[in-house]
């Protein structure tokens, strides 16, 4: 029997970062071209790579100042939200890690809440929901820290009790002002509107820079299945590696919530869908995050705003009806768990 | 050669191990042996650093650098049940790759000849899953070489094995050790097994040394008896001691 020469070969990349590549091009084309306005697909391609024979004046607005900043928001939350996801389950070796684990959620929540009912004006609502994202999450870490030495159940669990705290801040302050109450929830259950390039430009930095720190990181994470101790033997600085990736993903998970609210489910669904059709390593499962993330929720934010217009669907709603069943889906036909 | 140097360690400030002094010299394979709680795997653990202790652990009379100087191998190592046989092994490569590098040409050969000498190279592309007990000890010893350590620390790796697959695996910790000049310390259980494959057993109690020496100096039952409480035979064969266990009371 002959054996094969060179029985280990390269993490193979290309093929799957080719096809994330293609499904997010295809999201960003029919979410530039669809909507209340219909824009005339080679129009827009024209348009958009500046040749002549493009959009009138007005389509150029709505493609330049509405549908594109809005794309490229839906693109960078989604991207953000599910490398994230992928990030936290790899440090924390836990298949129901979300960005949201550690207290980001419940915090920006309570920032955004205090904005609303303190009466301040929208534009406080997003730099309070992210100074709130930080802030909870630096007490998770603080308490973890304090309670359980090194290990990442204490950090867990930390998390748990100060989105409890944060959650119960939250609650008392509606009751006492029911009037704002209403736009809280709109906030929660998340949207993607945008007021041209602000907030583009407000979470750009916090996606790109996680998005380096993170795919950067994909070769230790894939150390760290093997857990702290037999990591730290193969010479990897184990607290290091996972503050840098839960700082860099915790920071982007804020930016993404501040501007687009608490959109569920892209953190979990995107990354183990991955796993089960493109393997198991986070070299590979990472950066596709990235790209499935960012196709994804640009797809939802397209059914949000088209499937009851002129009214739009809160994009909450949407990624959990669209990710549930077709997660169960593929969950079936791989016929493996996660 | 590795050396522990006046190694403690305490526990919440209560119990202590140690003074643990051992010199293992180029090449030797020192057992340690000791009833549960003798210290055997915590003073392996604070070679590698992964226990805080007092004192310290040289490796070629240099400071030890996680990963370089030595190779360790778990009590129960973690198996992630999707990784392939190739993709664990490579993972032995961790301590010579840059942070943002990925690996190498020479990686890639150094982890094809771990594989092809731990008898691998068929399984390369099966997941950990799907090992028996003797091949998934033997993909973690693969890994142990593909990290081209001088030292070699296995904390009772013939724990869940059969007689058979536990006399196969030492035998490879034992070729390995005469092709690569490695220096190997061993805990383990099995105190015959100790006594056929190390050149030097070091009895530990509380952490500390209380015996040590040649199979025949250490596997006595006076020497045994005070650390191991129940009573034992030692029955001298042709290959060398063995070490029989005696009912209480009979």
């Amino acid at each position: 029997m002959s054996e094969p020469v060179a029985p280990v070969l390269p993490v193979r990349r290309r093929g799957p970062l080719a096809v994330g590549a293609v499904v997010l091009l295809a999201a960003v084309l029919l979410g530039l071209t669809l909507g209340p306005a219909g824009l005339d697909p080679s129009k827009v391609l024209r348009s958009m790579v500046g040749l002549s024979g493009g959009l009138d004046a007005t389509g150029q607005t709505i493609l330049f100042e509405i549908r594109l900043p809005r794309v490229v928001l839906g693109a960078l939350v989604g991207a953000s939200l599910a490398l994230a996801g992928a990030a936290y389950q790899g440090v924390f070796r836990n298949p129901l890690a979300d960005p949201y684990l550690l207290g980001v959620a419940a915090g920006a929540g309570l920032g955004a809440t205090l904005a609303l009912a303190g009466g301040l004006p929208r534009i406080w609502i997003a730099p309070l929901a992210f100074v709130g994202g930080l802030a909870a999450v630096g007490v998770t870490y603080l308490l973890g820290r304090s309670v359980g030495g090194r290990t990442t159940t204490s950090l867990i669990l930390a998390g748990v009790a100060v989105s409890a705290f944060a959650t119960a801040a939250q609650t008392f302050l509606l009751q006492r002002r029911v009037e704002v109450l209403r736009e809280v929830y709109s906030w929660i259950l998340g949207r993607l509107t945008t007021v041209g390039w602000g907030e583009v430009v407000g979470v750009a930095p916090y996606a790109l820079v996680a998005g380096a720190v993170v795919i950067g990181s994909g070769r230790l994470l894939d150390v760290l299945r093997l857990g702290d101790e037999e990591a730290a033997s193969l010479g990897v600085r184990v607290d290091r590696v996972r503050l840098a990736v839960v700082a860099a993903a915790t920071l982007a998970t804020g930016a993404a919530v501040s501007v687009s609210g608490l959109i569920g489910f892209v953190g979990i669904i995107v990354p183990h869908t991955i796993r089960l059709v493109f393997g198991w390593s986070y070299r590979v499962i990472v950066p596709l995050s990235a790209l499935f993330g960012a196709g994804f929720l640009v797809f939802a934010d397209l059914m949000a705003r088209t499937l009851i217009s002129p009214a739009e669907l809160p994009i909450g709603v949407v990624t959990a009806f669209l990710g549930a069943p077709f997660f169960v889906l593929v969950l079936r036909t791989m016929g493996r768990s996660p | 050669m590795i050396r522990w140097e006046s190694v403690t360690v305490a526990y919440n400030g209560s119990l202590r191990l140690g003074p643990f002094d051992l010199h293992a010299a180029d090449g030797e394979w020192v057992g340690l042996i000791g009833p549960n709680g003798a210290g055997k795997s915590t003073m392996l653990k604070a070679a590698v650093g992964l226990v805080e202790h007092a004192g310290t652990v040289r490796v070629r009379d240099g400071n030890r650098r996680p990963g370089l100087d030595f190779a360790w191998m778990p009590q129960r190592p973690a198996m992630p049940e999707h990784m392939t046989v190739a993709e664990y092994v490579m993972l032995g490569r961790s301590p010579h790759i840059g942070y943002l590098s990925s690996e190498s040409e020479r990686d890639r050969a150094v982890v094809s000849d771990a594989l092809e000498r731990l008898d691998l190279t068929r399984f390369a592309h099966r997941t950990l899953a799907t090992l028996s007990g003797g091949e998934a000890q033997r993909a973690v010893l693969a890994r142990a070489v593909a990290q081209e350590a001088p030292v070699l620390l296995l904390d009772e790796p013939t724990a869940s094995l059969d007689l058979g697959h536990a006399v196969e695996v030492l035998e490879v910790v034992e070729d390995l050790r005469r092709e690569s000049g490695l220096t190997v310390v061993t805990a383990i259980h099995d105190l015959t097994l100790a006594a056929r494959f190390c050149d030097r057993l070091v009895l530990l109690s509380g952490g500390t040394v209380a015996a040590q020496g040649g199979s025949g100096e250490v596997l006595t039952e006076e020497v045994l008896r005070p650390h191991y409480g129940a009573s034992v035979t030692v029955v001298h064969g042709p290959d060398g001691p063995a070490v029989l266990p005696r009912r209480i009371g009979t």
